[in-house]
């Protein structure tokens, strides 16, 4: 994904004068052929997180489009103030790329892993959130992101956790198993192991790339008894959205993810989500008993 | 409809009794009017304006005196002082952008206005704006703040031509800057720096006039806070 997104972005400085990269040296390598190009409109700032957010700001008071992009936990929980000020509270516009997500760097430990991005963000008004499940589905989004930013400031989570294949990139939820059971709602990269856990059960399985706004009306829509969330980042971070969803009507809800936990674990990403039940055996167990369906 | 310097305190005394940093206000007083008196490249008809130069308050604290500033300018209108800090207020005890004027940030929360203005001058260099300023004051004690630094180490290496920050320096920061005085921490960084007396309107425009090609610190020293 981290490919697609340079490529992107070296595609929208080409095009667009106003566009602005503020990196803090995560990823600088990459965007070495687009620094030589737009100079004035690459900046890299070093290893300064609380500068980078702050820049970006203050490119956008002048005018300019701003992406801003680190490792996840650098971009979002180190400099949430900034993101929040800076960015918010100015009445300014940025679209935040992350890499490393929730447990991308297994072996990189706890402060290189972001699984509380989303719940933070989910503090401050407005941020539009996507999650894309494959590299294709990067441009279109960041695409987007960049022809919004008249009007919102989006985050956009790239990860390595990666499903087979890209969908057709849209706000709503896309229902791509029915069923009867239950409906699954699988975000991102969650959607092949949620795909391989439920093959063989009678649910309805709907993917979001797009999470904030949540597609509310798409959920109500499909009229669940029974919901089960799976999100690649803490467990139950958009549980209150479904609630809002599916107020006023008797539904069930169960919410998988990341835990909230210090893991001290090594590994791999595999490693990780088998561990948290996040990969096919552990989310078909869930389902399944959640469901009644064997 | 504009006003003088020596109408400023008559302002000042519309706004409310118990503004929580009185002192601080006034240690900004005369920056703030020479700025807008004689630097600034900015007027009530020109905040919009793509060319005009900034600034950025960023020691959002004890704003008493930028609002009467901007009062006796014509930015904001007089009347609004009488209600600093109410419901219905536009001025509130840290100034809100979205709300003000010609208030180029909000601020408050300390260490916040020099990246901002960092990024601003960086985007105004990026569109071809090579004749607006981005001035930005800080506070002695708000340089305590390590954003400050993210700030001027970067801003120095970049040589960001169209810069100027000016410290207000009233001693108030705890543990000092040490026999080089603050102004030792921008020119480690490839600043230009100079320390003028910050109650000196002369001498403040001259300094803050000072176009270096490189960015450039004002230090603006004031009687200490607790003096």
């Amino acid at each position: 994904m981290r490919e697609s997104f340079v490529s992107a972005t070296e595609n929208l400085l080409d095009e667009d004068p106003l566009t602005a990269l503020v990196l803090a040296e995560i990823s600088a390598d990459l965007f070495g052929k687009a620094a030589a190009r737009h100079p004035e409109r690459v900046l890299n700032v070093g290893i300064r997180e609380q500068l980078m957010v702050g820049v970006a700001g203050g490119l956008a008071l002048a005018g300019m489009k701003p992406i801003v992009h680190t490792y996840a936990p650098f971009l979002i929980s180190r400099a949430f103030e900034q993101v929040k000020l800076d960015l918010g509270h100015q009445g300014v516009r940025a679209v935040l790329v992350s890499v490393g997500a929730s447990y991308d760097a297994a072996r990189g430990g706890r402060t290189h892993q972001a699984p509380e991005d989303v719940t933070l963000l989910d503090a401050l008004p407005g941020m539009t959130v996507h999650v894309p499940g494959h590299q294709d589905e990067v441009r279109a989004l960041l695409a987007g992101a960049h022809a919004s930013l008249d009007r919102q400031s989006s985050y956009i989570r790239l990860s390595v956790m990666t499903n087979r294949s890209a969908l057709p990139v849209r706000p709503e939820l896309q229902v791509v198993k029915s069923g009867s059971g239950a409906v699954v709602v699988a975000v991102g990269p969650m959607l092949d192991p949620v795909l391989d856990a439920v093959a063989d059960l009678d649910v309805t399985v709907a993917y979001a790339t797009t999470v904030r706004p949540f597609d509310e009306a798409g959920l109500a829509s499909l009229a669940p008894g029974t919901v089960v969330l799976v999100e690649p980042y803490l467990a139950g971070t958009s549980a209150r959205l479904v609630s809002s969803a599916l107020a006023g009507r008797p539904h069930r809800l169960l919410s998988l993810g990341v835990p909230r936990v210090e893991p001290r674990r090594y590994g791999t990403p595999e490693d990780h989500s088998r561990r948290y039940g996040l990969d096919a055996t552990g989310i078909r167990r869930s389902v399944a008993e959640f469901a009644g369906l064997r | 409809m504009t006003m003088t310097y020596a109408e400023l305190p008559g302002l000042m005394t519309e706004l409310t009794g118990d503004e929580k940093h009185g002192a601080s206000a006034t240690s900004t007083l005369d920056v703030l009017w020479v700025l807008y008196d004689a630097v600034l490249r900015v007027t009530p008809d020109t905040i919009d304006h793509p060319d005009r130069d900034r600034f950025l308050l960023s020691k959002g604290h004890g704003p008493a005196a930028y609002y009467a500033v901007l009062a006796a300018k014509g930015f904001i209108p007089q009347e609004w002082l009488s209600g600093f800090g109410g419901a219905e207020s536009h001025l509130g005890y840290h100034p809100d952008r979205n709300l003000i004027p010609g208030v180029e940030i909000g601020s408050g929360s300390l260490g916040h206005g020099l990246p901002l203005a960092v990024g601003l001058a960086q985007g105004l260099i990026a569109r071809g704006l090579t004749e607006s300023r981005v001035y930005v004051l800080v506070g002695d004690a708000e340089l305590d703040e390590g954003s400050n630094h993210e700030a001027i180490a970067y801003a120095g290496a970049a040589g960001l031509p169209n810069l100027t920050v000016v410290a207000i320096d009233n001693q108030s920061a705890t543990w000092g800057w040490g026999p080089g005085g603050v102004e030792s921490h921008f020119a480690v960084s490839d600043w230009s720096a100079v320390r003028v007396n910050g109650r000196d309107h002369a001498a403040l425009t001259a300094a803050l006039m000072l176009t270096p090609g490189r960015p450039h610190v004002v230090v603006a020293a004031v009687a200490a806070k607790n003096a």
